[in-house]
């Protein structure tokens, strides 16, 4: 049954939900992204791309998403095991273990970063029991992005555990395979998609990372400066214009990244949830 | 191949779910386990197939210990009630995981696939190969999993509750389909359920179980003609209990004599007599011994049979289920008092 363009449903309120869901995106959302887009519109062609593509942008790039991207693939690994650990084992201490997970989220970033700094400058704890220097390297950028982003995996792919019934793995051993043939065969399927959200959500969360990773980063430029600092900088020199610049080659990029991890979720989903 | 149990207990904490099991499944034999929920049926299936393990006793498999092997060691399919289909693979790799999974001795490509072929003919479904389990009823699914655990032949096929996950009618097919299949695989299986209908409709042989123990093992009409106790007797379909005394092989249901026609037993002042409606007849003129006034509550005719409910003088329900022609030949109305006479009945002492 149809009314007018909307269809009929048994939930109420449609156009009410729409309307507030749109309203509310776009003033937190869609406006404020949109005023970047125009203020770096007050530049030129060239000058835009002679800002986004000069050097110490480019290194910056470098640093933001290499770092993020491998302190994401270590997330995707540890949440994984953690998240299995606390799903799969009952020991003394897991609620508290549990708990601990999400002290990441709750903190301020700035405490982590200097506690961080603290721990792995060439003075501090570990940092004098490692033979290579960790804190104002890269590698110390990547510790810090994986202490914050490290509850968005576990928390991702947590409940998809707990979900997974035991009959499906005594069915696989009672076929005849082992444990390893049972994690990748049963498990790692119906678990991979939530680690690849996981994945992304750290990964996102890496990149726009400022407060814990200027501590750490010793924020060399060409070396450990990270994009996010850069645009901060320019934004002392007043140049808003170049600023709003960075953010905006920063946004296309992530933006284009989320999209595909999307794509190759939805491709590896679609298939069995018909 | 053939299951000896031999003396299994199982206690959870101060809960003892089988107590002192001994059971032999014979070879090729299809076996249910009855009984109601909590009577330990499923606990047992779970250790006869090592998914769980008994704290003392020992189980054989064709006179060999199994009894510390594992479900991978023990060589045992197991089917559940949910299914336990692999979301992420179509119904062919489903069916074809436990070849492929094969460390020693695994099929060639070709094998598999043709083996996997043979399977889905054998449960009938040779064109639903590339579906997904969400793309399949309840019906064909369980088929699925029934198909995936014969693919790896295994020794014995445990089933627990095969048919519990599905409707009524379904399950009537289904059920009859697994003892058609049986026929032609002969494989020795056991499976669980608590539905006494599907335990004698296609079962070789019924072990009827209460509270962690065997109350009876028998044939389904062994089982159903000659309980062996009181609780056998009430758990197969439905029954009419009367309190009665016994004196001299007589048994009196508030005075009125009973002619007990088995060999009666011994005095008591306390023993029940069991009869099941349809050994229940209703006539218009009192009887002779075994009959008992009695006034028609409901009557209803929509069924094979006809379902009469009446209250006796003591203010007990009856339920008797008579034929049609019967029926057509007494009329009996709501309100009006009859007379029960008993065809058949089973006496237990209190």
């Amino acid at each position: 049954m149809k009314i007018g363009w909307k269809r009929w449903s048994v939930l109420p309120g449609f156009g009410l939900a729409m309307g507030y869901t749109l309203t509310y995106l776009s003033l937190l959302v869609l406006i404020p992204l949109a005023g970047t887009f125009l203020k770096s519109a007050t530049l030129t062609w060239p000058e835009f791309w002679e800002t986004i593509t000069s050097p110490r942008a480019l290194a910056s790039y470098r640093v933001t998403f290499g770092t993020s991207l491998v302190a994401a693939l270590l997330n995707a690994v540890s949440g994984l095991l953690v998240a299995w650990v606390l799903t799969r084992y009952r020991f003394f201490g897991r609620r508290f273990v549990d708990a601990l997970v999400d002290l990441p989220f709750a903190l301020p970033t700035a405490v982590a970063g200097i506690a961080l700094t603290a721990i792995y400058a060439p003075t501090g704890w570990v940092g004098k029991l490692v033979p290579f220097k960790v804190a104002f390297t890269p590698l110390g950028i990547t510790i810090a992005l994986v202490f914050i982003g490290v509850p968005f995996v576990v928390r991702t792919v947590q409940p998809v555990l707990e979900d997974i019934e035991p009959e499906l793995e005594q069915v696989a051993a009672s076929l005849g395979a082992n444990r390893w043939q049972t994690f990748t065969r049963v498990v790692m399927p119906a678990v991979w998609p939530a680690v690849l959200t996981g994945f992304a959500l750290s990964f996102a969360r890496a990149v726009g990372e400022y407060g814990s990773v200027i501590f750490i980063a010793g924020n060399m430029p060409m070396r450990t400066e990270i994009t996010p600092l850069l645009i901060v900088t320019q934004l002392e020199q007043y140049n808003y214009a170049g600023a709003t610049s960075l953010a905006v080659a920063m946004l296309v990029v992530s933006f284009g990244m989320l999209l595909t991890i999307n794509a190759l979720q939805w491709w590896g989903t679609r298939r069995h949830l018909a | 191949m053939k299951i000896s149990v031999q003396n299994l207990t199982k206690p959870f904490g101060a809960f003892t779910a089988l107590n002192d099991i001994n059971l032999e499944v014979r070879s090729g034999e299809l076996l249910a386990l009855l009984g109601p929920s909590g009577c330990g049926k499923t606990t047992l299936l779970r250790i006869l197939s090592g998914l769980e393990f008994a704290d003392t006793g020992h189980i054989l498999f064709d006179g060999e210990d199994a009894t510390t092997q594992n479900v991978r060691a023990r060589k045992v399919g197991f089917v559940f009630q949910h299914y336990a289909l692999f979301r992420h693979m179509t119904v062919f790799e489903n069916i074809a995981f436990g070849l492929r999974v094969r460390r020693t001795g695994r099929p060639s490509r070709r094998d598999i696939h043709a083996r996997v072929e043979e399977l889905l003919k054998l449960v009938k479904l040779e064109t639903l190969a590339s579906r997904f389990p969400s793309q399949l009823s309840g019906g064909q699914r369980q088929r699925v999993a029934l198909a995936r655990a014969l693919a790896v032949e295994p020794r014995v096929l445990l089933l627990d509750e095969p048919f519990g996950a599905l409707d009524a009618k379904v399950r009537q097919e289904l059920r009859r389909w697994l003892r058609r299949l049986h026929d032609e695989v002969h494989i020795t299986s056991v499976f669980v359920t608590h539905d006494q209908e599907e335990a004698l409709e296609v079962a070789d042989r019924v072990v009827v179980m209460n509270k962690g123990q065997i109350e009876q093992v028998g044939t389904p009409e062994e089982v159903y003609h000659h309980p062996a106790s009181p609780f056998v007797c009430d758990f197969l379909g439905n029954v009419n209990l009367f309190e009665c005394r016994i004196h001299y092989g007589q048994a009196y249901v508030h005075d009125v004599p009973f002619e007990l026609h088995n060999a009666p037993p011994q005095d008591a002042q306390h023993a029940y007599v069991y009869v099941r409606p349809h050994q229940l007849d209703i006539q218009r003129e009192l009887g002779g011994p075994n009959s008992l006034p009695a006034s028609v509550r409901l009557v209803n005719t929509a069924g094979a049979q006809v379902d009469v409910e009446l209250l006796t003088e003591w203010g007990q329900i009856v339920h008797a289920r008579i034929s049609h022609d019967r029926h057509r030949a007494v009329r009996p109305q709501v309100g009006q008092t009859l007379f029960i006479a008993t065809k058949e009945m089973k006496v237990f002492h209190a």
